[in-house]
């Protein structure tokens, strides 16, 4: 199953709210503001890191560019293009939008 | 063509234009508060829209950044890829317009793993007792 957010973890509860759903093995795609949450020194950067142990964390580039914070995500998130996104819902019997 | 109700719209229209004008000498103070993120909403754009346009008034104008709104300021913002405007460098402009007071809450910072370096333009860097001594000095707070 893929989990995707949407909204930042300062603005929002819907991250952890998904990370309390997800289970071992399912794929998580931060995109939008969402993806402040993978960046080195947010509040979240922890919750993130230890979710990469039993999720498959990936984040939208392009969404970090816009946001001046590419050069900021943590390791073992993966960065991933609009073509990766696609290829990410398609490979995904079940996708769950965190709104 | 215009009604009765037209008529009087523009009367009262006429009337505030006269208000203004009476009370040009006036200088308030006028706090921006902004606490979102640039580019997941619209009103980060919108709030920096209202302050260039606060500027024509000649009022006191500060902007004060907090929660995720810090984001906004962050150093090489590039919208290419997701095809919006990237409004950042107007930020860089409000020097021009002589809107210097930008402050940012240091424990927002913090939260997000920023520091004063990783913004585009010079910001006082407050902490969250000082902003809200400010804060409470206001004539005018307006939140985005």
């Amino acid at each position: 199953m893929l989990h995707i957010v949407n909204r930042s973890p300062g603005e929002r509860s819907t991250l952890y709210s998904c990370l309390r759903l997800a289970r071992p093995g399912h794929s998580l795609l931060l995109i939008e503001d969402a993806v402040y949450a993978a960046t080195a020194g947010n509040a979240a950067a922890d919750a993130i890191r230890a979710a990469t142990r039993t999720l498959k964390v990936y984040a939208l580039a392009p969404d970090l560019e816009a946001r001046g914070m590419k050069g900021a995500a943590i390791e073992g998130v993966a960065l991933i293009d609009y073509r990766g996104f696609v290829d990410l819902v398609a490979g995904c019997p079940v996708a769950q939008s965190w709104l | 063509m215009p009604t009765g109700w037209s008529y009087s719209a523009t009367e009262r229209a006429r009337t505030g234009a006269f208000d203004l004008e009476e009370n040009a000498g006036a200088i308030k103070k006028f706090m921006f508060v902004n606490r979102k993120a640039p580019h997941g909403s619209v009103y980060a754009l919108e709030g920096l829209e209202v302050v260039l346009i606060s500027a024509a008034f000649d009022q006191d104008v500060s902007l004060a950044f907090l929660d995720d709104g810090v984001y906004q300021l962050v150093k090489g913002q590039d919208t290419k890829a997701i095809e919006t405007k990237n409004f950042s460098p107007a930020f860089r402009a409000l020097e021009g317009y002589d809107i210097e007071k930008l402050y940012v809450e240091r424990e927002s910072l913090e939260a997000r793993g920023l520091t004063e370096a990783s913004l585009m333009v010079p910001v006082e860097v407050l902490a969250a007792s000082d902003l809200a001594a400010l804060m409470a000095g206001q004539d005018v707070v307006i939140g985005f």
